[in-house]
């Protein structure tokens, strides 16, 4: 990758986290660390490996977006705004009564959304289930799923693993958001999951680990995805939950967090500062 | 077409071979139709022709929850999902999944449960699904049905194709009595009037409609006029229909094979306290859980018998 496509990149990431900060600080709070957490993934799939038409957002060949962890929604809502899927000014509706961009991803209210998800677990077999289907369908596209770490505590992700790899579903691609914290407190706290990477492996999965706050390390690992071939993907993406604002990700309990005018404007000013460097 | 042929005997068909010959020919002439099942299709008469077609009949192992997304998954695909498992994990086992990435979803899908209530037999209590109707009468949109006979199947595991929203079709797999001639439409949400009466009706549904049309002969024989309404489909209820009978007869017995709570019973009586209250009694499991034993066991055990219905009729006539 050029260092030019690696500042755009980054430039996204930092975008989406602002549009994010934007919806959220609308509403009050909400899910802030688990949104950040992705968002440099979210911009090498939209800037980079997705084949989308936000005019056409049913367009059939398209590659489809599964975030089973569905309450990373505004970090979805945001890279669909900028991809213009939407009016950008409409992520201030975030959770208001009537809105498109209800808190867990919903496909039948937001143009963009290929599937809904929120009780967790649920969009790992959906995902299973529409990329089967496309397969069976001839159609040339694939499926990316995004599981939260903590989510796949449900055991409804391994009944779905289990089925992608027996099934041969070489167009899915898991990425996990491994940032190693969940509602309560750490994973390893929680219910620890052990190694994803050998885990995965051992359910059939052709498996990579990389820095999930690298976009250069995110685009090679999607990149050697597009083989396709008779075993399904798994990306583990090494995150930081709240990556991108140095407060959030201090903040021990930032699975749901308050975003106030003064934070918002501090720390919308911060990743401002950043978008000017690389834009600069 | 629909003709009745009702005279007590038993249709020599297995249920489970007409869900397996029906599936099968769905799948066939529909290219967006696929089945799919959990490790059950030699119960649901399906294993043989999937063999044969192992793209759109696919076998997801016991794991009926990631069934009902993948079903789900598929539908976002544009296939139009039909799904069997025995009743308890077609409802409980998988509620969530058909709940939320189905119906909530707009997933439109077909979910086959076998085995309802008493005819889950020599599998007992852990496979008696008593409440499945409860559960899919609480999921908003969903239509629930109670097949009448392999006739009655048939005809509901195709209008299912093109019915939007999540379908519960809730049938044995072994032999039902015959009502109905081959090849008879029944629409869905219409109640149908096998026996005519002017005292007392009795809804019934599945198993329990052989028992209603015995119990309703030797009620004529001691002068008492029943008629017999097959309730099929439990929801939507044909309120009208209910209404009319209730009007008509002034006295109401509604026989079910499931937990009097929340299902056909329930239905029913909505229809009659909102349009015309008037005497109701059901005969329906007693908020119990299953056990084991041979059906006919199960019935006496449980209350599902001609009898009972006839006891019931003659009590809630005492009201009128």
């Amino acid at each position: 990758m050029d260092i030019q496509e690696k500042k755009q990149l980054q430039a996204f990431a930092t975008r989406i986290r602002m549009a994010a900060l934007e919806a959220i600080h609308s509403i009050g709070s909400g899910h802030v660390g688990g949104v950040m957490s992705i968002a440099d993934t979210m911009a090498v799939l939209y800037g980079r490996e997705m084949n989308v038409r936000p005019e056409d957002p049913k367009w059939p060949d398209r590659d489809c977006l599964v975030v089973s962890k569905g309450h990373a929604g505004p970090a979805v809502y945001a890279t669909l705004a900028l991809k213009g899927f939407f009016p950008y000014e409409e992520l201030k509706t975030l959770n208001r009564g009537g809105t498109r961009l209800p808190s867990h991803c919903d496909r039948t209210k937001t143009p963009g959304v290929d599937v809904t998800t929120g009780s967790l677990g649920q969009g790992t077999s959906q995902a299973a289930g529409l990329a089967l289907g496309n397969r069976i369908k001839g159609r040339k596209n694939r499926v990316f799923l995004i599981v939260g770490d903590g989510e796949s505590n449900e055991g409804q992700c391994w009944e779905s693993f289990m089925f992608a790899s027996a099934k041969k579903l070489g167009n899915l691609v898991v990425l996990i958001d491994w940032n190693k914290r969940q509602l309560d407190g750490y994973l390893d706290e929680v219910l620890p999951m052990g190694d994803f990477v050998a885990k995965m492996e051992a359910f059939g999965f052709d498996t990579v680990k990389v820095d999930g706050g690298d976009v250069e390390a995110i685009a090679a690992a999607l990149e050697r995805t597009r083989a396709g071939g008779d075993k399904p993907y798994a990306i583990v993406l090494d995150t930081v939950k709240g990556h991108g604002i140095a407060e959030v990700e201090n903040t021990a309990m930032n699975h749901s967090m308050p975003v106030n005018d003064e934070r918002f404007e501090r720390w919308t000013a911060q990743l401002k500062a950043e978008l000017d460097a690389l834009e600069g | 077409m629909l003709n009745i042929v009702y005279n007590g005997e038993l249709d020599p068909r297995l249920c489970k071979d007409v869900i397996g010959a029906t599936v099968a020919d769905i799948v066939d002439h529909d290219p967006n139709a696929i089945f799919l099942d959990a490790d059950l299709m030699s119960c649901s008469g399906t294993l043989k022709w999937a063999k044969a077609n192992p793209e759109r009949a696919i076998d997801c192992g016991i794991a009926e929850s990631n069934m009902a997304g993948v079903a789900a998954g598929l539908a976002v695909a544009g296939f139009k999902p039909i799904i069997h498992s025995f009743g308890t994990f077609a409802s409980r086992r998988c509620y969530d999944q058909v709940f939320l990435s189905g119906g909530y979803a707009k997933n439109d899908m077909t979910v086959i449960g076998t085995d309802p209530g008493v005819t889950a037999t020599m599998n007992g209590g852990t496979h008696m699904p008593f409440e499945d109707v409860a559960l899919y009468n609480a999921l908003p949109g969903a239509t629930v049905i109670d097949a009448s006979d392999p006739a009655c199947l048939a005809s509901v595991l195709r209008q299912c194709q093109n019915r939007p929203g999540v379908k519960y079709i809730r049938v044995g797999r072994k032999q039902l009595a015959r009502v109905y001639a081959d090849g008879s439409e029944l629409p869905i949400g219409k109640a149908i009037t096998l026996r005519d009466g002017s005292d007392v009706v009795i809804f019934a549904a599945g198993l329990m409609l052989h028992e209603a049309m015995k119990a309703a002969a030797s009620l004529e024989a001691q002068g008492i006029s029943a008629a017999v309404v097959d309730c099929f489909t439990i929801k939507p209820i044909d309120a009208d229909a209910v209404e009319a009978f209730a009007k008509k007869c002034g006295a109401v017995v509604v026989a079910e094979n499931a937990n009097r709570h929340g299902g056909l019973y329930n239905n029913i009586l909505e229809v009659l306290a909102e349009r015309c209250p008037v005497p109701a009694a059901c005969v329906a499991v007693e908020d119990e859980f299953g056990e084991v034993g041979t059906q006919s066991y199960l019935m006496e055990r449980f209350g599902l018998t001609a009898a009972h219905i006839e006891q019931q009729a003659k009590a809630v006539l005492k009201r009128k």
